[in-house]
């Protein structure tokens, strides 16, 4: 049996870091900033509903904590993949991939189904500051997930070609999308904590 | 190469090497989990009520830099990363401190625990 071991080459840059990655955290950080105003914004407006339901009426805890444990479980998914590719596992690495967008995919289809259920209750877009700001913000979020799923996707389909190989870029390939995807998994952390979990007026 | 070949090799990447095993990974998930229902479970305990918010924003912090640490590797790789990501967190708190502020001045409604 070989065991012989694939060293990945060595980025020769000034910081001695891999600039995609660097990039990557540097997007990552601005990302912070672009969900952190839409859920300052939330919090502003929550409280102050004139037509429609409010949080406290409209909110299904129980549902959205099964959403959240899924999201949380296609982390653990997706560094799974991570180790598979690291060890040059690419069977691995396509089944915990495909097993990361299914989570992801359940999600997604959580989030339009409670979507649904809110229009059909009486709060959309345009029914109060509450429903834009919730909206938006959540909107935003399932976006992200959204093409979280399509790239996952994306390195399965590359991973078939054979298009990864784990001796070059293929496992950097994997941990920057991976990166991507555990942040769209901690900004829901905060949003299922501050926005549906903090009571609001009842 | 073939698929068989290739699932033989163990790749060292330099900057990978200190990464946990997936044993680790599935432990810290266990964690995650178990916070995760003791978030939602104080959320129904109505003797808890006053102190609801302070214990929900130290169980999400605690998965936050759970995931943080351990799935996106801070706690391994360069702290140059770290600095790029926690100073994206420090703006967003100064987003969300200096909005708070101006809405209080205000005479706003608090934006936490009812108004």
């Amino acid at each position: 049996m070989s065991t012989h071991e694939a060293v990945a080459p060595e980025h020769h840059t000034s910081t001695g870091l891999d600039n995609t990655k660097l990039a990557m955290w540097a997007f990552l950080g601005s990302e912070c900033l672009f969900f952190g105003s839409l859920i300052t914004t939330y919090l502003l407006y929550r409280n102050r509903v004139m037509s429609g339901p409010t949080p406290h009426e409209i909110y299904d805890i129980p549902y959205t904590s099964v959403s959240s444990f899924v999201l949380l479980m296609s982390s653990l998914t997706m560094v799974l993949a991570l180790a598979a590719i690291q060890r040059g596992d690419h069977r691995g690495l396509r089944v915990w991939l495909l097993a990361t967008a299914f989570l992801g995919l359940t999600f997604i289809g959580g989030q339009v189904y409670e979507f649904t259920t809110f229009v059909e209750e009486g709060l959309k877009l345009s029914t109060s500051t509450f429903g834009s700001s919730f909206f938006v913000l959540t909107g935003f979020h399932g976006a992200h997930v959204t093409v979280g799923i399509l790239m996952l996707l994306a390195l399965v389909g590359m991973s078939w070609a054979g298009r990864l190989d784990p001796a070059s870029e293929g496992a950097r390939k994997v941990e920057l999308i991976g990166l991507y995807w555990h942040f769209v998994d901690i900004v829901w952390i905060v949003i299922f904590t501050v926005i549906y979990l903090v009571p609001t007026n009842p | 190469m073939s698929e068989s070949q290739t699932s033989m090799e163990h790749v060292t990447d330099p900057h990978m090497a200190d990464h946990p095993s997936p044993r680790k990974y599935v432990n810290v998930a266990i964690i995650l989990a178990i916070v995760t229902a003791i978030e939602v479970a104080i959320y129904y305990v109505t003797a808890l009520e006053d102190l609801l918010v302070p214990i929900l924003l130290a169980l999400a912090v605690i998965k936050f830099v759970m995931v943080g640490m351990y799935f996106m590797h801070l706690k391994f790789d360069s702290h140059t990363f770290r600095r790029f990501f926690v100073t994206g967190i420090i703006l967003a708190l100064c987003v969300f401190g200096v909005v708070m502020a101006m809405f209080f001045t205000r005479g706003g409604p608090s934006p936490l625990v009812g108004g």
